[in-house]
C-alpha cells in the first residue's frame, strides 16, 4: 500500500490540528472499535468558516484527510462547504489506497457533523441544509 | 541514527554473510541440475543431500523426513491439506487448532469448513498460551489431525509443544506444528517432542525468501503435493532451488547452535524494550512475559492507532509492524490480538518490535527515546485519549 506525497506531508505536518473552546459546532464521526475518530471544530462568521481545527485518532490517512479537508473549508462560505464530497478530498490528496476510501467518507462526515452542530447550536433543524449524517459504509460491516 | 533500525525480524530477516557465502558457489559454479547423470549434476546431487542430512540432524529428523518447499505457508498447506485429503477419505473429517494460528493455517481450516470438514478452533488465554486440556477436549474419534503453532508469530508466546503433542498420541491423532518462529528460539527434536509433521522457512532465519521445509516423520503418507519429475522423492516435484536449500540448511544450522547464548543477548534487549515502552502510561504488554521469544515485543498503546506510528517511527528510520486493522488489510485489527481477549480500539494501538542478535543496545535507547515523543504526539491529536484521559478523572 503506498501513499501519495500530499498524504504523507499532510500526515507528518497536519494543517489546523487542536480544538476551539469557544467553537460555534463541533462533530464527531467513526468510532474507536473501528479504529478512526475524526472531531472538527468550527467558528463561523457571516456563512463564512472562519476558523477551524481538528484532531483525529486513525491511521495515516486519517490524520491526512481530516487535516486537507480543513484546509478546504477554511475562509469558504457554508453554501460552498455543503458541496464538498469525499471524491474532492481524495482528489485533493493526489489519491487514496482502495482500502482507505472510507477516510474520505469519514471527512466530509466530519464537516458535516460540525456543521449540523452549529445549526442546532442556532435553533435550526440542520437536517433539510446538511443531510442525514449516516454510518460510515465500512463501520457497517462489522 | 542514520542508518535504519530493522525491528522486523517476525516478517523477515537479512540474509547473514555467513548464508550468502553458503549459497554463493551454487549460482555460477555448482550449477548443475541434481538430476543429471555428468560431474556437475552430480555434485549438484551431493550439495542437496549433503544440505538435507545437516538439517535432519539440526531437528532430530531422518534425512528422509525432509521435503524442502517454497515456504512455511506452502508447507502449511501442504501439510494440513494433505493429512485432511488422506484421512477424510477414511471418515476422519475432524481437525483442530487454534484461534489464533497464522494465516497459512486458518485459511486452510476455513477452506477445508467450505468443503465438508469441521474444525475446532481452541482457547488461547489472556497470555496468548494454549492448554494442552482443551486440545484433549477437542480431540474427537473424527479427529485427522491437530496443528499448533509452535510460538505464535505476532506475541511470541511459546507454546507447550511436547504436551500437546502427547495428548495428540495418547488419542492417536498426528500432530503437526508450524515452528516458523520458533526455530532459533527453541530447542527442536522432532523425535524427542513427539512431532509428527513440522513447518519451517528460510526468511525468518536470516537465508533468502522462498524456500522452507515439511517434516514429514516416516510413514505418514499424505498426497503428493506437485507432479512432475522424481524430485524429493516423487512427492513435490520440481527442480531443487539448490542456492537457496544449502542456505537454508546454513541458516538453520547457525539457527539452533547456541541458543542459549542468542537468548541471553537478545532478551535483554526485549526486556529493556519491554520495560521502558510500558512506562508509558496506559500501555500493556500483550503475551506471556515469561514465555515468549527472545525476540518479541507487542505492546499495546491505548488511544494512538498503529498505522500512525508505524508512519512515525518510519519517519525517525525505524522498521516494526502492528496488528492494527489498517495494517493487517481488514477491517477488524488483529485476530491473535482478539483471541486474547483485547477491546478492538486497544488492539488497534498494537506495536509489535522483532529483534535479532544484529540489534545493538544503541539502537534499543534510540528506540525507546523515540516512542515516547512519537505516542505524546499521536495522543495530543487524539480524540480517543482525550476522551480516556477524562474517564480517568
Amino acid at each position: 500500500m503506498l501513499y501519495s506525497e500530499k498524504v504523507m506531508d499532510h500526515f507528518s505536518n497536519p494543517r489546523n490540528v487542536g480544538e476551539i473552546p469557544d467553537a460555534d459546532g463541533v462533530g464527531e464521526v467513526g468510532n474507536a472499535k473501528c479504529g478512526d475518530i475524526m472531531k472538527m471544530y468550527i467558528k463561523v462568521k457571516d456563512n463564512v468558516i472562519t476558523d477551524v481545527k481538528f484532531k483525529t485518532f486513525g491511521c495515516g490517512a486519517a490524520v491526512a484527510t481530516s487535516s486537507i479537508a480543513t484546509e478546504m473549508i477554511l475562509g469558504k462560505p457554508i453554501d460552498e462547504v455543503l458541496k464538498i464530497t469525499n471524491k474532492a478530498v481524495i482528489e485533493a490528496l493526489d489519491g487514496l489506497p482502495a482500502v482507505k476510501i472510507h477516510c474520505s467518507v469519514l471527512a466530509e462526515q466530519a464537516i458535516k457533523a460540525a456543521l449540523a452542530d452549529y445549526y442546532k447550536r442556532q435553533g435550526i433543524d440542520p437536517e433539510p441544509i446538511v443531510g442525514k449524517i449516516g454510518d460510515c459504509e465500512a463501520c457497517g460491516l462489522h | 541514527m542514520s542508518h535504519i533500525i530493522y525491528a522486523d525480524n517476525a516478517a523477515t530477516t537479512r540474509v547473514s554473510q555467513r548464508v550468502l557465502d553458503a549459497m554463493m558457489p551454487y549460482f555460477t559454479e555448482n550449477y548443475g541440475n541434481a538430476s543429471s547423470i555428468y560431474s556437475l549434476g552430480r555434485n549438484a546431487k551431493r550439495a542437496l543431500e549433503d544440505a538435507r542430512e545437516r538439517i535432519a540432524k539440526a531437528l532430530g529428523a531422518e534425512a528422509s523426513e525432509i521435503y524442502f518447499t517454497s515456504g512455511g505457508s506452502e508447507s502449511d498447506n501442504w501439510a494440513i491439506k494433505g493429512v485432511a485429503e488422506r484421512l477424510g477419505a477414511k471418515g476422519k473429517k475432524h481437525i483442530v487448532t487454534s484461534a489464533f494460528e497464522h494465516h497459512a493455517v486458518l485459511h486452510v481450516c476455513e477452506y477445508l469448513e467450505k468443503n465438508g470438514y469441521e474444525v475446532t478452533y481452541v482457547p488461547v488465554n489472556a497470555n496468548g498460551i494454549i492448554n494442552p486440556e482443551d486440545v484433549k477436549k477437542a480431540i474427537r474419534p473424527d479427529t485427522a489431525l491437530v496443528t499448533i503453532m509452535y510460538a505464535n508469530n505476532e506475541i511470541g508466546t511459546i507454546q507447550p509443544i511436547e504436551e500437546i503433542a502427547k495428548v495428540c498420541h495418547e488419542a492417536g491423532v498426528l500432530f503437526h506444528t508450524d515452528a516458523v518462529q520458533a526455530i532459533g528460539n527453541v530447542p527442536i527434536n522432532v523425535k524427542e517432542q513427539g512431532i509428527d509433521m513440522l513447518s519451517l522457512s528460510g526468511h525468518k532465519i536470516h537465508a533468502q525468501k522462498g524456500i522452507g521445509l515439511l517434516y514429514i516423520k516416516k510413514g505418514i503418507v499424505i498426497p503428493n503435493l506437485i507432479f512432475g519429475g522424481g524430485q524429493e522423492r516423487g512427492r513435490r516435484a520440481g527442480t531443487e532451488n539448490l542456492p537457496a536449500i544449502v542456505g537454508l540448511a546454513e541458516a538453520i544450522e547457525a539457527a539452533v547452535e547456541n541458543i542459549p547464548a542468542k537468548i541471553e543477548k537478545v532478551s535483554k534487549m526485549r526486556d529493556r524494550l519491554i520495560d521502558g515502552i510500558l512506562k508509558i502510561p496506559r500501555t500493556r504488554l500483550n503475551g506471556d512475559r515469561e514465555k515468549r521469544l527472545c525476540g518479541n515485543v507487542n505492546v499495546s498503546i491505548e488511544g494512538i492507532e498503529g498505522e500512525s506510528l508505524l508512519l512515525m517511527l518510519d519517519m525517525k528510520g525505524i522498521c516494526a509492524s502492528s496488528g492494527s486493522a489498517c495494517t493487517s488489510g481488514s477491517l477488524d485489527p488483529s485476530h491473535v490480538l482478539l483471541a486474547l481477549g483485547l477491546k478492538h480500539e486497544v488492539a488497534h494501538g498494537s506495536l509489535r518490535l522483532s529483534i535479532s542478535e544484529e540489534n545493538t543496545d544503541e539502537e534499543i535507547d534510540y528506540i525507546l527515546e523515540v516512542i515516547p515523543q512519537i505516542v505524546e504526539r499521536l495522543r495530543a491529536m487524539s480524540p480517543l485519549w482525550e476522551k480516556i484521559v477524562k474517564e480517568e478523572k
